[in-house]
């Protein structure tokens, strides 16, 4: 075990995956020379050359299309979209191409690739460097959305994702980069794709989150502990899609309550999908309200440190509806 | 800018033999036999929908006839019917296609007929959207030359293609890596209804490669020779490492966009009339007998004995299985 952050956890696990397949090339604004405006990529040109380690023209479609060709000729592409806000232009290739390869030649094609995607807010990012874009994709059948939130669980989906058959939208929030440090195993081990996780157990109330809200979520659930001694359950979604709904299900079977937090607007966002499941699937195991916190429904959070405050859900917004539902 | 191809004098100073000549011959006829099949089957209430090749079918064969099959890769769009069949389909595969059968090799009757695609023959699946299979060229050149083949990635287009982003994007990546691949413009001046004047404001398509650092060729669509030349050319530029070349093929598309479209509302019929004195099958055909490869009557005798062997595999092709509405779920994910 080692303790790293994010980045760290990240640019490991794809510089060892590198090291011990050549078929796998990275490609993507400004990730040679530059290693990446967060560092995922640092060194990798000087050690695995300029073929391996494409500096791409500034055009996101391109990107995610060339790597669907890539993939179409052997190669592993893993791409990386700068901003999850710049990630729209390519919109068309993912869900038009990526996504529907292997349905509409009736399983004669696949694509196995990677697209590595910074997103999330709390940076001061302002309105495009902040977004939440996991509803999107995660509608689209045909992709895999992942949304890892600790050092260990970024680095085993990602060995995860690299060795997919099919394509693979790899979320990485960008305030959790440096912010949240763990340890993370020294072998090559995977964390499965399509498997959410207990991320601390209780009995009282089930909480349901994911990116930098997991991490708000546990802070409040430490809180409620300690103020109140009742327990909050907090699962890690780790996958948007497809959505683990056993281990989700089977939670709020267990604690009767669930509450679902995500940073993305609220409407229709993927914790949408997670209350509908639950109301749908496990109505009548429910001892009280199903409780939805997400972002409000304006456009995104202002570069202002107030306007950007008052976008993201925080710990002491999670606390109160979380102590109102444990107490129902 | 671009150059132009102009007519080639003999088919010996391109490398081609009679037998060669012969069976481009059978595929021009066969795209065109293929084609008034179709609408004969769409009009019979049999085939919902047709995308028609007639007009392009010598640049088509022109093109394709210079790749290697089983080496080569091959991005066809839609209307490239000709293109395919050089590449390995056979008419059953396209009416298997037509007929959305469950052994349609493409996507076992899941997309609409003409996207093609078969891991098989090297030929890239596509969708609908246009030009998105621009990027996944240069992406397959790149990994061609990355991985040291000698594979050339081949890439056809309508010029309406040319005005999506994804066309720009890809190419400028293409010239930038001097990759291995050649894009071919199949201009027939309308993207459906939309005449090239509102599309561009320059003549030729292939004007644009200068922007891209490579040679833009243009050539005469009808001439199946003139376009197997420029491809040859830019095939072997691509093998030996010089990077990508952009032809542009000036054609004409004799019917309309698809069965679904009427063409009245947007090109007069004496411009139809008029572009079918260019017809690539009739001048393909008066090359074969001023240069003595075969006369009239034989090659009356390959279209007659190509319509019947249509005739038979398209009955095979109606007698296949519909696919299974259980394995609407299926094929979504590898494991699935």
């Amino acid at each position: 075990m080692t303790e790293k952050n994010v980045v760290t956890a990240i640019h490991d696990t794809l510089h060892d995956e590198m090291a011990s397949d050549d078929r796998i090339v990275v490609l993507g604004e400004d990730i040679a020379a530059r290693g990446g405006v967060f560092r995922i990529t640092q060194g990798f040109v000087d050690e695995f050359g300029e073929q391996r380690v494409i500096d791409t023209p500034l055009a996101e479609s391109m990107i995610v299309g060339l790597a669907i060709g890539m993939s179409l000729h052997g190669l592993l592409p893993v791409a990386e979209i700068e901003f999850a806000d710049f990630i729209h232009p390519a919109f068309d290739q993912i869900v038009s191409e990526a996504a529907r390869m292997r349905y509409r030649t009736n399983g004669d094609f696949g694509l196995p690739m990677v697209i590595r995607v910074p997103w999330g807010g709390g940076i001061h990012g302002a309105l495009y460097h902040s977004q939440s874009i996991e509803a999107f994709y995660g509608h689209v059948p045909g992709l895999k959305v992942v949304v890892p939130s600790t050092p260990a669980d970024a680095a085993g989906l990602l060995r995860s994702a690299i060795r997919d058959p099919d394509p693979v939208l790899f979320l990485e929030h960008k305030k959790t980069y440096r912010l949240i440090k763990g340890d993370v195993p020294d072998h090559a081990f995977t964390v499965p794709i399509g498997a959410a996780d207990v991320k601390r157990e209780g009995a009282d109330l089930t909480v349901v989150a994911y990116g930098l809200m997991l991490h708000q979520c546990l802070d409040a659930a430490s809180r409620l502990e300690e103020e109140t001694g009742m327990s909050a359950e907090v699962v890690d979604v780790r996958t948007i899609a497809p959505l683990d709904k056993e281990t989700i299900l089977a939670s709020v079977r267990k604690t009767g309550k669930a509450m679902v937090v995500y940073e993305d607007n609220r409407t229709y966002g993927a914790g949408a999908e997670i209350v509908a499941t639950i109301a749908e699937e496990a109505m009548f195991d429910l001892d009280g309200p199903l409780v939805r916190i997400g972002g409000p429904d304006v456009p995104a959070m202002g570069f202002a440190a107030s306007l950007e405050h008052a976008f993201m859900p925080d710990t002491d917004r999670i606390y109160e509806p979380m102590l109102e539902l444990a107490r129902f | 800018m671009a150059t132009r191809v102009g007519p080639e004098t003999s088919h010996e100073a391109l490398g081609l033999d009679a037998d060669d000549l012969l069976s481009m011959y059978r595929y021009i006829v066969t795209a065109r036999l293929c084609d008034e099949a179709s609408f004969r089957l769409n009009r019979q209430g049999k085939a919902p929908f047709v995308v028609p090749v007639s007009g392009h079918e010598g640049c088509q064969v022109g093109t394709a006839y210079a790749l290697e099959r089983g080496s080569d890769i091959w991005l066809p769009y839609y209307r490239d019917l000709a293109v395919v069949l050089v590449a390995g389909f056979t008419p059953k595969d396209i009416f298997l296609g037509l007929f959305a059968k469950a052994d349609d090799p493409c996507s076992g009757g899941r997309q609409m007929p003409s996207h093609w695609g078969s891991r098989r023959l090297g030929i890239i699946s596509h969708s609908s959207p246009i030009g998105t299979q621009i990027p996944h060229a240069a992406g397959i050149a790149y990994a061609a030359k990355y991985r040291g083949e000698e594979t050339v990635a081949a890439c056809w287009f309508g010029e309406g293609a040319t005005s999506e982003g994804d066309w720009h994007e890809g190419l400028n990546f293409a010239g930038i890596h001097k990759l291995p691949v050649v894009f071919v413009c199949e201009n027939n001046h309308y993207a459906i209804s939309v005449s090239q004047t509102k599309q561009m404001a320059v003549e030729n398509v292939a004007d644009r490669a200068e922007a891209y650092g490579f040679p833009g060729v243009v050539v005469d669509g009808s001439d199946t020779l003139a376009c197997y030349g420029a491809m040859k050319q830019a095939v072997e530029r691509a093998r030996a490492g010089d990077g990508p070349t952009l032809i542009e093929a000036k054609t004409y598309r004799f019917f309309p966009h698809t069965s679904d479209d009427d063409d009245r509302s947007y090109r007069s019929r004496e411009e139809v009339e008029e572009a079918k004195h260019k017809d690539p099958v009739r001048i393909f055909a008066s090359y074969l007998t001023e240069h003595g490869i075969a006369d009239e009557d034989a090659l009356e005798r390959i279209r007659t004995g190509i319509g019947e062997d249509i005739d038979r595999q398209i009955d095979d092709a109606w007698n296949a299985a519909d696919p299974d509405p259980a394995t609407l779920e299926l094929r979504c994910y590898a494991e699935g």
